[in-house]
C-alpha cells in the first residue's frame, strides 16, 4: 500500500525542501521505493538540494502536458537506486498544473512507489492546492518563531478542511541553548500551541548547510540533524523511536551540571 | 529576594512569544477580522446603551482563551470591558 505525503509549512524558508530531501532519502535508505515531486513551479529547488540539477531533461509540467511519459522525467538518485525525483519546471508558473492533473499523476505513481513525497511551495495559493490535492497525510514543518507558527496553524486548518487524514508536526531549527535561556519557544510550547502530533524535532545544525552545499542529504549520518531526520523517517513508517536528546553538546552539558551543583 | 530572582521576574522573550501567539491564533482561528470585531463592539454599545449610560470610547473587547468549566482544556471567550457612566433607572423602550 503506497502512501502520499505532502510536506508543507505555509511560511517560506522554514525547511520544507530540506525536510523533503532528507525524509525521502531516509525512507529510501530504509528500503522503500520513493519518488519526490517538487511542486514549486517556477522556483525549482529540490533538485539542487538533492544534487541532481544537472540531470534534468523533462519536468512536472512536461508530464502533465503530455510532452513525455512520467518515466522519462524521473531522475534516479546518485546513491539510492530506489529513490527518484520528479523536478519542477523553472520557466512556467503555478497555474500550469491543476489539482486534478496532480491527482491523476499521483494515482499512476502509486502503482510503482511505496512513498510519494510532495514538496509544497510556500503560500496557500494554487501551488499549495496542487500539492495537497493528492495527499493522504501531511508533515507540517515549522520553526519556533511566531510567524512560522502562525502560518502553520493556518495550514493545519486548511488541511483539515481538505480532509487530509493525518497531519504531523516537525519542529525545525530548534536551538536548545536559546530554549534553556528562555529566549526561544520550546518544542513542548510549539506542540501545545498547534495541538497536533509531533513526529520529530530537528536542531539548528550547521551540517545542514554543509550537506546542502554538497547536494547530499545528511539523513542517517552521525550529525544531530542526520539522526533526527532518520528518527522521523522511522516514525513515518510507524516505528516507535525515542526522542533524541538535542542537548548533544557534551561540553555545555557538563558545564550546566557544574552550575547546577554550585547553586 | 536575591539578585537572580529580580532577573527572573522579567518575562523571557520565549514566554512572550508564546503568549502573543496564543492570543493571535484565537482570533485567527475564529476568522474574526478587525471589521467584525468593530461591528460586534458597535452592536454591544447599542444594546447596553438601551439600559445604561456607558463610556463608548473606553469600551474594550477582545477574544481570549479561558479554562472551560467542563475542565477539558481552554476554550475561546469574548472578553468585554464596558465602563458604565450612569445606571439609568428606567429602560428605554425598544423601537
Amino acid at each position: 500500500m503506497s502512501e502520499v505525503i505532502v510536506i508543507t509549512s505555509g511560511k517560506g524558508g522554514v525547511g520544507k525542501t530540506t525536510t523533503t530531501a532528507n525524509v525521502g532519502t531516509g525512507l529510501a535508505k530504509l528500503d522503500k521505493k520513493v519518488v519526490l515531486i517538487d511542486t514549486d513551479i517556477g522556483l525549482r529547488n529540490l533538485d539542487v538540494v538533492m544534487g541532481l540539477e544537472n540531470r534534468i531533461v523533462y519536468n512536472l509540467v512536461d508530464v502533465v502536458e503530455g510532452n513525455c511519459r512520467y518515466k522519462q522525467a524521473l531522475i534516479k538518485d546518485k546513491t539510492y537506486p530506489n529513490l527518484f525525483l520528479l523536478p519542477s519546471a523553472q520557466t512556467k508558473d503555478k497555474t500550469s498544473v491543476t489539482p486534478e492533473q496532480m491527482k491523476k499523476l499521483v494515482e499512476e505513481l502509486k502503482k510503482e512507489f511505496d512513498y510519494i513525497i510532495l514538496d509544497c511551495p510556500a503560500g496557500i495559493e494554487q501551488g499549495f492546492k496542487n500539492a495537497i490535492a493528492a495527499a493522504d497525510r501531511a508533515l507540517i514543518v515549522t520553526t519556533p518563531e511566531v510567524s512560522a507558527i502562525r502560518d502553520a496553524d493556518r495550514i493545519i486548518g486548511l488541511l483539515e478542511a481538505n480532509e487530509i487524514k493525518r497531519t504531523d508536526l516537525i519542529v525545525n531549527r530548534i536551538r536548545m541553548d536559546m530554549v534553556k535561556r528562555g529566549e526561544m519557544m520550546s518544542i513542548e510550547d510549539v506542540v501545545e500551541i498547534l495541538a497536533i502530533d509531533l513526529i520529530g524535532a530537528v536542531p539548528d545544525d550547521e551540517n545542514i548547510v554543509i550537506s546542502t552545499n554538497q547536494g547530499q542529504p545528511l539523513v542517517g549520518d552521525n550529525s544531530l540533524a542526520g539522526r533526527a531526520y532518520m528518527n522521523i523517517c522511522k516514525r513515518v513508517l510507524g516505528e516507535e523511536v525515542e526522542y533524541l536528546d538535542l542537548n548533544d553538546s557534551g561540553f555545555f552539558k557538563k558545564l550546566s551540571k557544574i552550575f547546577k551543583k554550585s547553586n | 529576594m536575591g539578585l537572580f530572582d529580580l532577573f527572573n521576574k522579567k518575562k523571557s522573550s520565549g514566554d512572550y512569544a508564546k503568549d502573543r501567539l496564543k492570543l493571535l491564533l484565537v482570533s485567527d482561528r475564529a476568522n474574526c477580522s478587525p471589521d467584525i470585531m468593530e461591528q460586534i463592539k458597535n452592536d454591544i454599545i447599542e444594546v447596553i446603551s438601551r439600559y445604561m449610560e456607558i463610556d463608548a470610547s473606553g469600551l474594550d473587547i477582545q477574544l481570549t482563551q479561558t479554562e472551560s468549566d467542563g475542565g477539558n482544556g481552554t476554550v475561546p471567550a469574548l472578553y468585554a470591558n464596558i465602563p458604565i457612566k450612569d445606571m439609568k433607572t428606567k429602560a428605554k423602550p425598544v423601537k
